[in-house]
């Protein structure tokens, strides 16, 4: 009997390796496949009344129009990167100082209060952002400033930010946990007071891990498309005030793909802006790796 | 079978990490039913050494292993069952190593890794392991205790009546007293005095002089490489095959 | 002539004393900034739903083209979706994060499957969305279903289950692996009776947390799947899956984007308390993995 379990044993084994080796290859197929089917899906527009200068170049976006449709990307690419640059302004001072004051300055149990309300912060949904953005925050511009909408570039950065301090604050307070004590021992035993330790010590020494967290928020940045598309309003500009609407390149796909006729040129192009903004996030991911692994993935002190 | 004859042979041994050689062509032969030490400064091999005979070394990343390492004359590392292979030698670490278990359970792993369901069985193996390893009198009324709450030397103990659960032919222990008090290494090197005539012993010594104590043949290994191998009288004398021998027991250097 | 040492802080000490407590009082300052939009946006979404937050909201289906009556539907599709999506991710995710931290040997299979996997976790949501629809509802013929929208959402949780599963796994010392390899057992074996049981807790947390995640989503079912209104049994088991497979489904969070930004007539209450009951539902998953973690830690076993 004891025989026969063992047996059985023995021979299921080689089936559940090759399982798990089937599951771990998995995630390669899958961003492979992923790549390609949206690069594939995307390429022929280019042979079918999609210009590469135009798309490139021009601020025209009229996908619809029935004398010539137009498919220039730049103001969504601009409103894109407007939206992420002003959020970033406002989360990183704000999430690298509140990752120093949790990691160097406050109590253990204040400590645990705020990680967990970080963490809830961080699971409150985009599209519940992107409401408190069209709901809240869009009357609140309104009244401030006497424009004439409030959904624009600021509601969109301010909700946008609100949504990347988390990621940033706690990547960051990581990577300043990671310093070892004994460079904090050093600095206090040399008479520094803790900002200094910080300023000068920590921040240097952790400098890799912080910037891998910024990289981070900006990857999620990009890559947001409820709360900025119910937040930054419809218009397809280059922005000149913080007042302006714009469109994002997320929000463009989500708001016109329900409307395309599968296989079309508009379809397709489509797929050409999610080719870029997959490029775009690849890119600051793989960056934000690189910065915190190096190029062979050891891990850096 | 008889005492004394060969149980174990390594035939020019090499073993590299990756391109950095741990050991250099190896060649011992170590007899059935004796104690067999093997001493050497830090980094020598030794533990590459006891991988080898149980085939772990195949766990450890990047290593290389040629030549043949022989057990009554199979090959261990053509073995087809290297679970069964590796249940025929009991493993004691340096470092004592209570598994997240009850005591029982620890004890129990290796039987019922094999198949063993039987619940009398199982209560005979542990008790007769804890026994084995000094360690019976202490646990016997907390067999439901986790094994990572013992103390230090509590866990040797365990690791040994683990090591010994499986009824190996051959028991290796690495350097077993170094995180354990003399009193509880004086116990167990009685209890391994005593289970020689049924086991060939392999001993990684703690020092030299535990080599002296416990062994019947030693062999000093350096920089991976087997300086002398010979009878413990000889090793010890004021004439062994090496000058090297003489300085390192006496401990001039390492 | 000997100076006198004194402890009394001279002119240097007291300005770097000040700077000091600027920085604190700003970090302090920061951190507050970030309680405080959490317990404003909350208590400001409860506030604004109190009039429609009743037991019927969450049991009654919509009425009236979704004007008024309560949420169910969306609600049970969400849930039905996440379920199913997590019941393809989590074998899948844990099984691949065994592969990498157990079997994979160090070499280039092993770090490219790495990169794959943060890769995989970088994609943007809406461009998991494009996946989904080129390759699930149009390429597979699923249609726009709760199965389309459930592969396309367990792609999404994909790589961070495999990624939580790696911490959970190296956190079992090498130790106990190499004890039992010791004793004869199997790689397999090994990882099936020591290392997973030792590690399930923070591999469940991970599970956990991506429930919340998928529940909150939009954009991966924008497309795929979800739609405004779908008329569903409300009374009797079928209420709680209305939904076949190859269905489309109501789901919250789009039912939210929807009625506050693409339809009129929809009271502002009903509005915020779709936004509390979503917010709520992803709270309270949270609060699981929380309490999961919490519990791990004080029952520690090494």
């Amino acid at each position: 009997m004891k025989r026969i379990a063992h047996a059985l044993d023995a021979a299921s084994e080689p089936i559940v390796e090759a399982v798990i080796r089937l599951c771990g290859w998995s995630a390669i197929g899958l961003v492979v496949a992923i790549l390609a089917f949206v690069v594939a899906q995307g390429l022929p527009a280019f042979a079918n009344g999609l210009d590469l200068r135009e798309f490139l170049t021009s601020v025209n976006w009229r996908p619809d129009s029935p004398v010539k449709p137009q498919f220039g990307m730049l103001a969504l690419l601009t409103g894109s990167l407007a939206v992420m640059l002003l959020a970033m302004a406002i989360a990183v001072p704000i999430g690298i100082a509140a990752s120093i004051y949790i990691s160097e300055y406050c109590a253990p149990s204040t400590r645990e209060l705020l990680k967990i309300v970080i963490e809830l912060l961080a699971a409150i949904p985009s599209v519940v952002w992107g409401f408190i953005g069209y709901a809240v925050l869009g009357p609140i511009i309104m009244r401030v400033t006497d424009a004439a909408i409030g959904i624009n570039l600021l509601n969109g950065a301010i909700i946008l930010a609100l949504m990347s301090v988390p990621i940033i604050v706690s990547v960051g307070e990581d990577a300043l946990r990671a310093v070892p004590d004994s460079y904090r021992e050093a600095a206090l035993a040399l008479g520094a007071s803790r900002w200094q330790v910080a300023w000068a010590v920590l921040l240097p020494g952790a400098r890799n891990g912080l910037l891998a967290a910024v990289l981070l928020g900006v990857g999620r940045a990009i890559g947001e498309t409820m709360a900025v598309l119910m937040a930054t309003g419809h218009a397809v500009q280059i922005p000149h005030s913080l007042l302006d609407p714009v469109r994002t390149l997320t929000a463009t796909i989500a708001a016109e793909l329900g409307e395309t006729v599968a296989g079309g040129t508009h379809y397709r192009v489509l797929f050409v802006l999610g080719s870029v903004l997959m490029l775009m996030s690849l890119a600051v991911n793989l960056t934000a790796e690189w910065i915190v692994h190096g190029i062979r993935g050891r891990d850096a002190a | 079978m008889p005492a004394g004859d060969t149980h174990v042979v390594f035939d020019h041994v090499s073993v590299d990490y990756g391109g950095k050689p741990a050991l250099v062509d190896v060649s011992v032969a170590i007899p059935r039913h004796r104690i067999f030490a093997i001493i050497g400064p830090a980094r020598s091999g030794k533990t590459t050494l006891l991988k080898c005979i149980n085939r772990t070394i195949e766990f450890v990343p990047r290593a290389r292993v040629r030549g043949t390492v022989t057990i009554d004359g199979e090959d261990v590392f053509a073995a087809r069952d290297a679970g069964a292979l590796r249940r025929r030698i009991g493993m004691v670490f340096p470092l004592p190593v209570g598994l997240p278990l009850s005591v029982y359970d620890n004890v129990a792993y290796a039987p019922r890794i094999a198949g063993v369901r039987n619940r009398a069985e199982l209560d005979d193996v542990v008790e007769r392991c804890l026994r084995q390893a000094v360690l019976w009198d202490e646990v016997k009324d907390r067999l439901d205790l986790l094994g990572t709450r013992l103390s230090g030397g509590q866990q040797q103990r365990l690791t040994i009546a683990r090591a010994l659960s499986h009824q190996p032919e051959i028991l290796c222990l690495n350097r077993f007293s170094i995180a354990i008090d003399p009193l509880t290494t004086m116990k167990i090197e009685d209890v391994l005095l005593d289970l020689k005539s049924r086991l060939t012993i392999v001993v990684v010594a703690s020092q030299v002089q535990q080599a002296r104590r416990l062994a019947d043949r030693v062999m000093f290994l350096n920089a991976g490489r087997v300086v002398e191998a010979g009878d413990t009288e000889a090793m010890f004398s004021e004439h062994p095959q090496s000058p090297l021998t003489y300085e390192y027991v006496r401990g001039h250097f390492g | 002539m000997t100076a006198r040492v004194s402890f009394v802080a001279g002119a240097v000490e007291r300005r770097k004393q000040a700077i000091d407590r600027l920085a604190r009082a700003f970090g302090f300052a920061a951190a507050t900034l970030l309680i405080a939009p959490l317990v404003a946006v909350i208590g400001y979404l409860l506030v604004q739903a109190w009039p429609a937050l009743t037991w019927s909201l969450v049991v009654e289906n919509p009425a009236r083209f979704m004007t008024a009556g309560g949420l169910w539907a969306p609600l049970v599709g969400t849930i039905d979706v996440v379920v199913f999506s997590l019941a393809i991710a989590a074998p899948v995710g844990v099984l691949a994060g065994i592969y990498l931290n157990e079997y994979a040997r160090d070499g280039w299979l092993k770090r490219l499957v790495q990169l794959a996997v943060m890769n995989l976790a970088g994609i943007p949501s809406i461009v998991h969305g494009l996946f989904g629809v080129g390759a699930f509802v149009l390429a597979a013929g699923f249609g726009r279903s709760v199965l389309a929208a459930s592969c396309t959402l367990a792609i999404m949780t994909l790589p961070v289950i495999i990624t939580s599963t790696t911490e959970a796994l190296a956190s079992v010392p090498m130790a106990f692996r190499e004890a039992c390899w010791n004793v004869g057992a199997s790689r397999w074996q090994t990882v099936r009776t020591m290392v997973l049981p030792n590690a399930m807790g923070g591999i469940l947390t991970g599970i956990i947390l991506q429930v919340s995640r998928a529940a909150g989503e939009t954009a991966p079912i924008l497309f795929t799947g979800a739609v405004f209104y779908v008329a569903i049994p409300d009374r009797g088991l079928a209420a709680f899956f209305p939904y076949g497979i190859r269905d489309p489904f109501m789901a919250l969070s789009y039912h939210l984007f929807v009625i506050s930004s693409q339809v009129t007539g929809v009271s502002d209450s009903l509005q915020y308390a779709t936004a509390v009951l979503l917010v709520l539902l992803v709270l309270s998953v949270n609060a699981v993995s929380i309490a999961v973690r919490y519990r791990l830690r004080s029952r520690a076993r090494w």
